[in-house]
């Protein structure tokens, strides 16, 4: 015994002489590899505060528009030459030549076909709808001269907020010298100015941007959501319900068992692919319906909100079953009265980040036609349309600048819609989740 | 009747006689509550079953299969020279029928039979509409007058209401595997179609895509070729990228949370990282076409290098930081499997708390780190959107970052938008490539939660 320690006393020097020569070096590479541990935490998180400003950087523009207040005189010859006042036969009158006179009258010294085309391209076609609607609400304007304010053009919109850059040459610039004097003498005179953007927020697809917006995106998620909600969320805790409580351990049910966990790591685009081969060749659904989509979704959804709701079954103690057994429940009834109200919180916070995920998933709707260009509301389940990250693709992939901004403002909202969904998530788990 | 109006008349059938069956139950035993087998409540929810769930059942049945009865009907009383068509143009003649029918707007004035058949196809939907509707309601009322009728005091109403409630547990449960099957057997239908018209062989080892079939039978030079190798290669150069961006920043942020971060550090960090996971694909899709790969052109082209606009380099890079989250949290749950014994060897044989994650913890955690990591690339072999905004279409067979390239799942894409007919190889290629992509991606999965099971059983 004493023998060893000696040796090991011996030994010991020689080991604290190497030990002590390296330590320097091997306490630098303790902290490089520290500092190599937090510039990867950091760097992630710089990469996702980047993708945000981006993105904001990018859209927060959209949210107001540029908007020209031109004076119309109500024609009665143009809009109602038979003065009837029939609004079906008011609807067709040719409000594109007010508004045109209107922009003509407030730049009388343009002459030539070529300017005033150019001159009436600052006015977005839009303003037809817009004076049209006018008329239409108080037929009594009719004959009378007064103002309204109507979009400008996409173009004019992004000069003015700065979008086009005055200094680059004029022949590589989307805007003419001629038309940006014009905005600055329309901007002079208080005609022109950039006010919130409620079409954004009210209006379907189109093809101008500035009357483009994402209500009809926004109706269409809603739908084909709550065509999953209402069939992924039954279904889902039926199944949990059945593989916990109720089913047998046998190879059937390990079967059910490995299938939840494999669909749940197939790519959403196979889930597509078989919405596309089922539903609509096989079935004969129609395309672009949220109906379908949402059934798609359903699927994709179900693994999700089945492995949560298994989770928040089991956590339920075992005392609390063979309490309801002992008190002669029905195996049925113990489930229904005491288990699934004691895991209905955790399983509406597994639902609603399943949810959340369907809101945001493109892939197999693009599968089933839901990236068609559709202008109209959708207001049944049938109805063609589009859900809102579709129809951040379907900007995305637009050639106008200013989809830019408004692709970028949708996203803000789509992730607006997220961070409320998550934080519901959040508050339910946190409120209402025991430990036991 | 609108189908939907026929679900809100057959519920509130079914909510009356909930209200009929609890009622009669009561009278049934009156002052004698206790002699009933079943509580009042399960008589109502007996009636209500009887009332709502067969003509539910007809109604769903109707609903699937009735459009295929339609057509079969309306196309079997078209006259023979239409029935003569190929296949592809018989559909065209469909969907004129249909759109006719539905009063979509249609090109040129329909010729007698189209119009005919449209009539028909009309009537056949209004006869078949008020046929459901009868039924269901007869189903319904026939049902819960039979219900009850049954009503007594040893009817085992809760017996059976329970009996119903499992049935339609079990079909749920079945709702998975019918998935399954559907996936797989819709996938392997069109492939096998698609395989009559290009041999397996050429698909799977060909070296040319160009799936551009021609329009017309007598045009020249685009026949189409459908050798899909460039877009495995593709495929894998991504997902190579995004692997080496995921990979050690995840590995390194789930070691640092795991072993040197402060806890209000962790609480902080952890969650934020996980935001990563939940932004939709389609908006780091947007970031990469938008931000990143202009970016990456830009630099390239300061040092002297020529970039493609839609770089491989782009959509990996952003594909990459999707992923971190997900390679992070499941090295953090291996790491954190692995004893706390083996580090306390370590620390107490000397060892710095770097060598101890370097020589003992990763070792130990290696097969689980490399089940995740198969996880990962799993998930970046599907990943869609990222691509299909910013990959691009041109199918390179090269392994250069800079070049563009072509995914499988952006091939799927483009085939598969826009109008198109079904039966053109074009179409079912889609279906071909689809197949590939889930028989790689059930496989790795396979492979890897076997293998991260293996370790947690390990140290278990």
């Amino acid at each position: 015994m004493s023998e060893l320690t000696v040796k090991s006393g011996q030994g010991g020097a020689r080991t604290r002489e190497l030990v002590a020569a390296g330590i320097g070096k091997r306490y630098r590479a303790e902290r490089r590899f520290r500092i190599f541990g937090l510039v990867a935490i950091v760097s992630a998180l710089v990469f996702m505060a980047l993708l945000f400003a981006s993105i904001i950087g990018k859209g927060y523009t959209a949210f107001v528009q540029t908007e020209i207040r031109l004076p119309i005189s109500y024609d009665v010859a143009v809009i109602d030459p038979e003065g009837v006042r029939d609004a079906a036969e008011m609807r067709r009158a040719n409000y594109g030549k007010l508004y045109r006179d209107g922009i003509q009258s407030l730049f009388p010294e343009v002459e030539g076909r070529t300017d005033r085309r150019l001159l009436n391209g600052l006015v977005s076609s839009g303003a037809t709808f817009e004076i049209r609607d006018a008329v239409i609400d108080s037929p009594d304007l009719i004959g009378k001269k007064g103002e309204i304010w109507v979009p400008a053009a996409d173009d004019v919109d992004m000069l003015v907020k700065g979008r086009i850059d005055r200094n680059e040459p004029e022949n590589t610039r989307r805007v003419s010298d001629k038309e940006i004097a014009w905005v600055d003498a329309l901007q002079k005179d208080g005609r022109l100015e950039t006010r919130f953007n409620w079409r954004f927020f009210t209006q379907g697809d189109s093809r101008e941007p500035e009357l483009a917006g994402i209500w009809g995106a926004v109706a269409g998620s809603f739908l084909t959501m709550l065509v999953t909600l209402l069939l992924s969320f039954p279904l889902g805790v039926a199944t949990a319900v059945y593989l916990e409580e109720f089913a047998p351990k046998n190879r059937w049910t390990d079967i059910i068992e490995v299938n939840i966990n494999n669909l749940a790591a197939i790519p959403s685009i196979v889930f597509g692919l078989l919405g596309l081969a089922v539903f609509l060749q096989f079935f004969g659904l129609p395309r672009s319906a949220p109906l379908v989509g949402g059934l798609v979704l359903t699927l994709m959804t179900l693994p999700t909100i089945i492995i949560a709701a298994r989770v928040s079954l089991k956590s339920v103690p075992p005392s609390i079953r063979e309490a309801a057994l002992g008190l002669g429940a029905s195996k049925m009834q113990m489930v229904t009265n005491d288990v699934l109200p004691l895991a209905m919180p955790g399983i509406l916070t597994g639902t609603i980040i399943g949810m959340g995920r369907a809101l945001g998933e493109t892939a197999p709707l693009l599968m089933i036609g839901m990236v068609a260009f559709i202008v109209d509301i959708p207001h049944g389940f049938t109805d063609p349309a589009t859900a809102l990250p579709v129809q951040i693709y379907i900007w995305a992939d637009s050639a106008e600048r200013a989809f830019v901004e408004r692709t970028s403002a949708a996203i803000m909202v789509l992730l607006a819609f997220l961070i409320v969904m998550n934080a519901a998530a959040v508050i339910l788990r946190s409120r209402f989740e025991r430990r036991w | 009747m609108p189908f939907s109006f026929l679900l809100l008349v057959l519920a509130g059938l079914a909510v009356i006689s909930y209200r009929f069956g609890t009622a009669r139950a009561r009278a049934v035993a009156p002052g004698r509550q206790s002699q009933l087998h079943s509580r009042p409540m399960y008589h109502g929810l007996y009636a209500a079953m009887w009332c709502g769930v067969p003509a539910l059942l007809i109604a769903t049945l109707w609903v699937a299969f009735q459009p295929l009865l339609v057509k079969g009907l309306v196309m079997g009383g078209l006259p023979d020279a239409y029935q003569a068509l190929p296949e592809a143009r018989l559909n065209l003649v469909w969907n004129d029928i249909r759109n006719l029918a539905i009063g979509d707007v249609v090109r040129a004035q329909p010729a007698p039979e189209i119009q005919a058949a449209a009539d028909t196809f009309h009537r056949l939907y209004a006869i078949g509409n008020s046929a459901l509707a009868l039924l269901c309601l007869v189903l319904a009322i026939a049902g819960a007058s039979f219900a009850l009728r049954r009503v007594s005091l040893t009817l085992r109403a809760r017996n059976q209401v329970e009996k119903v409630i499992t049935v339609f547990l079990i079909a749920s449960s079945m709702v998975a595997i019918l998935t399954t099957v559907g996936i797989v057997l819709s996938l392997l239908f069109e492939s096998l179609r698609f395989f009559t018209k290009v041999p397996p062989l050429e698909f799977l080892f060909g070296l040319h895509w160009s799936p551009q079939t021609a329009l017309r039978a007598d045009q020249v030079g685009s026949s189409g070729s459908f050798g899909a190798v460039p877009l495995f290669t593709g495929t894998l150069l991504i997902s190579l990228i995004a692997m080496c961006v995921a990979v050690p920043v995840g590995l390194m942020s789930a070691i640092y949370m795991s072993e040197y971060a402060h806890r209000k550090f962790r609480a902080i960090a952890k969650p934020m990282l996980e935001i990563l996971a939940g932004i939709p694909t389609v908006v780091y899709g947007f970031f990469a076409a938008l931000t990143v790969a202009p970016f990456i052109r830009r630099f390239g082209e300061g040092m002297g290098l020529s970039v493609a606009s839609e770089s491989a380099l782009a959509a990996g890079l952003v594909m990459g930081v999707m992923i971190i989250p997900f390679v992070s949290s499941i090295s953090d749950d291996v790491i954190n499997a692995v004893p706390q014994a083996m580090r306390d060897g370590a620390y107490a044989l000397g060892a710095t708390k770097s060598e101890t994650i370097r020589n003992v913890i990763v070792p130990a955690a290696l097969p689980g780190i490399v089940g995740g990591v198969l996880l990962a690339v799993s998930r970046a072999i599907g990943e869609t959107m990222i691509v299909v905004m910013a990959a691009g279409l041109a199918a390179n067979l090269t392994f250069n970052p800079l070049d563009a390239v072509t995914t499988v799942t952006v091939q799927i894409v483009t085939l598969l938008t826009g109008d198109q007919e079904f039966d053109s190889a074009k179409t079912l290629a889609a279906f071909a490539l689809g197949l590939v992509l889930f028989c790689v991606t059930l496989a790795l999965n396979v492979f890897a939660l076997h293998v991260v099971r293996k370790y947690r059983e390990q140290y278990e």
